[in-house]
């Protein structure tokens, strides 16, 4: 079971999609979980043949037990240990009082519902996850508080923030969407996140994971970028590789991110492959972006809305098209005079948006 | 096309992007977006289920144009009429 999440402790196989005996190669989508963000397609890290399946649907696993055996392509199949599963009651459902009022409230047989309680007892989350009622968006809330409690408990937060002139990325946007089809035109998200994923291979002490007391800098960066639920909650996914993506993949996959992220069909790696957070508020009319360091994760990166401002252009004062951005970093790992030579370095890059 | 069925198309493409909202209480001549909480990428997504419906295709210039629902029907309905679709 993939860790999708610092907050995450286990998940539940809803299906599998590859069966014993299939060929499998790595990036297969081979099940289903159902976990505080969603459903989530788990996807296999190896190419070979899927040997045996040792969860059946229905179970809930904990994070870090095997889900099944991949004999690799010419090898041994890696060894895995059993997993734990969590054994449903038999006879008559074990469920607390509390439980077993929210069920009759909820009009839901306890019988019929699948405990994941100590010995199978039926929870109310099990209940509400039954009635189908309420239950996703609470429990995405309650995902969303433990990281952020967490994250604000052990992180020692420094913000700063950098006013860009946008004039350039604007002019250069409206240039290129006025032949484009609307599937195929950009919009400002796209050029921010390309900076900032272009400016990071500069810093990589801010794409990097905080893990037991110690600063582990990843190659890779893949920006998770924060998208919000439309019945509450939020989830930040990865863009791979963003730094590799031309603005015309970054705004493709960030097209396809909010319309999984919505209908609930993000991918394992996508939740747990992001390097660093970007979240995009401007839109809600929000000037300025204090961020949330989402752990293990080190920093997030913000912006707000682009205004019309005053900004000063060869002594002379202008209007220009502005937008704040933001740096909420862990001081552990980095300081402020690095954040803000970042942030500079994400600015500078914006200046020139033919060659991001 | 009639002005009914049009709206229905548009309400469909909303439906998609906003599943929980109460269509039937949309304000026809104030923004889409304020209303429905829907950011830019979702308008795009917006315009984009329009195109592949109806096949009009909105340019950047005409967006204040098509921010209420009122002018977005407006619109449609002046460039079906007019022939002047781009696929």
């Amino acid at each position: 079971m993939p860790a999708l999440g610092a907050d995450m402790t286990a998940g539940r196989l809803i299906a599998w999609l590859k069966h014993p005996g299939e060929a499998v190669t790595r990036g297969d989508i081979i099940a289903e979980v159902d976990t505080d963000k969603g459903v989530i397609e788990v996807e296999v890290f190896t190419s070979g043949v899927l040997e045996k399946t040792l969860v059946e649907p229905g179970t809930k696993v904990p994070v870090g037990m095997p889900l099944a055996i991949i004999r690799e392509a010419g090898g041994a199949p890696a060894p895995a240990a059993a997993p734990v599963a969590v054994p449903s009651p038999e006879g008559r459902a074990r469920i607390s009082p509390a439980a077993r009022r929210l069920a009759a409230e909820l009009g839901v047989d306890p019988a019929a519902v699948h405990g994941t309680g100590p010995e199978g007892a039926v929870t109310l989350d099990d209940v509400r996850q039954a009635s189908g009622k309420g239950a996703r968006g609470e429990r995405m809330r309650q995902a969303v508080a433990a990281a952020v409690t967490r994250s604000k408990r052990e992180i020692p937060h420094y913000y700063i923030g950098h006013t860009i002139d946008l004039g350039p990325a604007t002019t250069w946007l409206a240039e290129q969407n006025r032949d484009r089809p609307v599937a195929r035109r950009l919009v400002h998200s796209a050029l921010l996140v390309k900076a900032v994923a272009l400016a990071l291979r500069e810093f990589p002490e801010l794409n990097a994971r905080w893990v037991e007391g110690r600063v582990a800098p990843i190659a890779d960066i893949n920006v998770g970028l924060a998208i919000s639920l439309r019945d509450g909650g939020l989830v930040a996914p990865a863009l791979h590789h963003a730094d590799r993506l031309n603005v015309d993949e970054l705004m493709a996959g960030t097209l396809d991110l909010v319309e999984r992220a919505r209908a609930g069909t993000l991918r394992s790696s996508e939740l747990s492959d992001p390097t660093i957070t970007v979240t995009i508020l401007g839109d809600r009319g929000v000037d300025t972006v204090y961020g949330v360091v989402y752990p293990p994760q080190v920093a997030i990166v913000g912006f707000g809305k682009v205004v019309q401002g005053p900004w000063v252009v060869d002594g002379s004062v202008v209007a220009r098209p502005l937008v704040r951005a933001t740096l909420a970093a862990d001081h552990r790992v980095s300081d402020g005079h690095r954040g803000a030579l970042f942030l500079a370095g994400v600015a500078d890059r914006l200046r020139d948006p033919g060659r991001l | 096309m009639t002005r009914d069925e049009l709206r229905q198309a548009v309400l469909g493409v909303l439906k998609e992007i906003a599943p929980e909202a109460d269509l039937s209480r949309l304000a026809p001549d104030a923004p889409i977006r304020d209303q429905l909480d829907i950011d830019s990428i979702d308008f795009m997504r917006l315009l984009i289920g329009v195109h592949e419906k109806l096949h009009v295709d909105v340019p950047e210039s005409d967006y204040p144009k098509v921010a209420a629902l009122t002018g977005l029907l407006d619109y449609l309905d002046a460039r079906l009429a007019g022939g002047s679709a781009k696929r």
